[in-house]
């Protein structure tokens, strides 16, 4: 120490202290070098310690131990991962079951507007013109012809472009030529029938059949079959007043 | 008064240059600087009994500091490190202990 010249006995730990505060010596050099490394080394540890990578300096214990939690967690976003996957299989089979549903009604709506009337249709078919110059043909004539038709398994019907015929359709005589459904009609009458074009042209052209009848009574035929007749004309869909569709049929 | 230079120093120096430990240090680190520690707070309460020696200290510092990383690393080595860095942690705490308890009946006579 500096005082060396003095009895150390005499003096007490706190003069020593004071004195060593105010005289720096040589040996308070290398304890400030060493404290200095100390603190710097601290400092780092300190710093070291505080980082995020807090699996970097764990041993082997603690590293296993937080390998099982996160076993755990991870069992547990398993459970989850599969509930959810089940939730949305279930979703998705319901939604699918609803899709189908939809587009069997969506199927049924074409279906049934087709024969309703209450939309455009086209395919195969014949197209008959009736012409009638001497203005003898009567009402029957024209409805034979549709009944043969029907028969025939026709499935969309229109005259001269302006009705289309289905099951609730009326006819009626009317001075000019017939009234269809309150259209009046005059001849010549176009007839745009969709169906198996040989069996509708068939269905009117047998022996004493409906061709022979208007042909009989003046009246001129011809029959067209083509790969596609249009029938445009449409109906709105009219509510039953009276009948009633009988539940879980 | 050097001494307190010299810490201030250290504490900045290792706040700025942030330097990296390599990874075959960082075990040993911790358990170095508690035996530095222990090592000057033996010194300043032999300081303060008045038996101080800067080679003592030098002697005392280094070999607390080798000891102790050589402790960890045999621990390592025998698959005890965990325990063995704790005991030495333990040891070198009471060390501190007794030293301040030391350094404080001189500081305050109580």
């Amino acid at each position: 120490m500096s005082e060396t010249g003095t009895p150390p006995r005499e003096r007490s730990g706190m003069d020593r202290l004071r004195r060593a505060l105010k005289s720096p010596s040589r040996g308070q050099a290398v304890v400030g070098v060493l404290v200095g490394i100390l603190a710097f080394a601290a400092v780092t540890q300190v710093r070291l310690a505080g980082k995020d990578d807090t699996y970097a300096n764990l041993r082997e214990a603690e590293l296993i131990q937080a390998l099982n939690g996160l076993q755990a967690a991870s069992r547990k976003a398993e459970r989850d991962i599969s509930d959810l996957e089940s939730t949305r299989d279930q979703l998705r089979s319901s939604t699918l079951r609803r899709t189908t549903a939809l587009e069997q009604a969506q199927k049924e709506v074409q279906t049934l507007g087709v024969l309703a009337g209450t939309v455009p249709a086209t395919g195969p078919g014949v197209t008959i013109t009736v012409d009638d110059p001497k203005n003898e043909l009567s009402l029957n004539h024209l409805l034979d012809g549709i009944e043969e038709l029907r028969n025939a398994g026709v499935e969309a019907v229109e005259i001269n472009d302006r009705v289309r015929v289905i099951a609730q359709t009326s006819f009626e005589e009317d001075p000019d030529g017939v009234r269809v459904d309150g259209v009046v009609l005059k001849p010549p009458y176009v007839i745009d029938a969709i169906g198996s074009p040989d069996t509708l042209a068939g269905a009117l052209q047998f022996q004493d059949g409906f061709t022979d009848d208007v042909e009989a009574d003046g009246g001129k035929v011809s029959i067209k079959k083509a790969d596609r007749v249009g029938v445009s004309v449409t109906r709105t869909p009219v509510k039953p007043r009276y009948a009633e569709a009988v539940p879980g049929q | 008064m050097i001494a307190i230079i010299g810490l201030v120093v250290g504490v900045v120096l290792g706040l700025f240059l942030t330097p990296d430990v390599p990874l075959s240090m960082e075990p040993y680190l911790p358990i170095a600087v508690v035996a530095a520690l222990d090592a000057v707070f033996g010194a300043f309460r032999a300081f303060l009994d008045g038996i101080f020696d800067d080679k003592v200290f030098v002697v005392s510092f280094i070999s607390n500091v080798l000891i102790a990383a050589m402790i960890v690393f045999l621990g390592d080595k025998l698959g005890v490190g965990a325990q063995l860095s704790t005991g030495v942690v333990v040891v070198l705490g009471i060390r501190i202990f007794s030293n301040v308890a030391a350094i404080r009946r001189h500081i305050f006579h109580a």
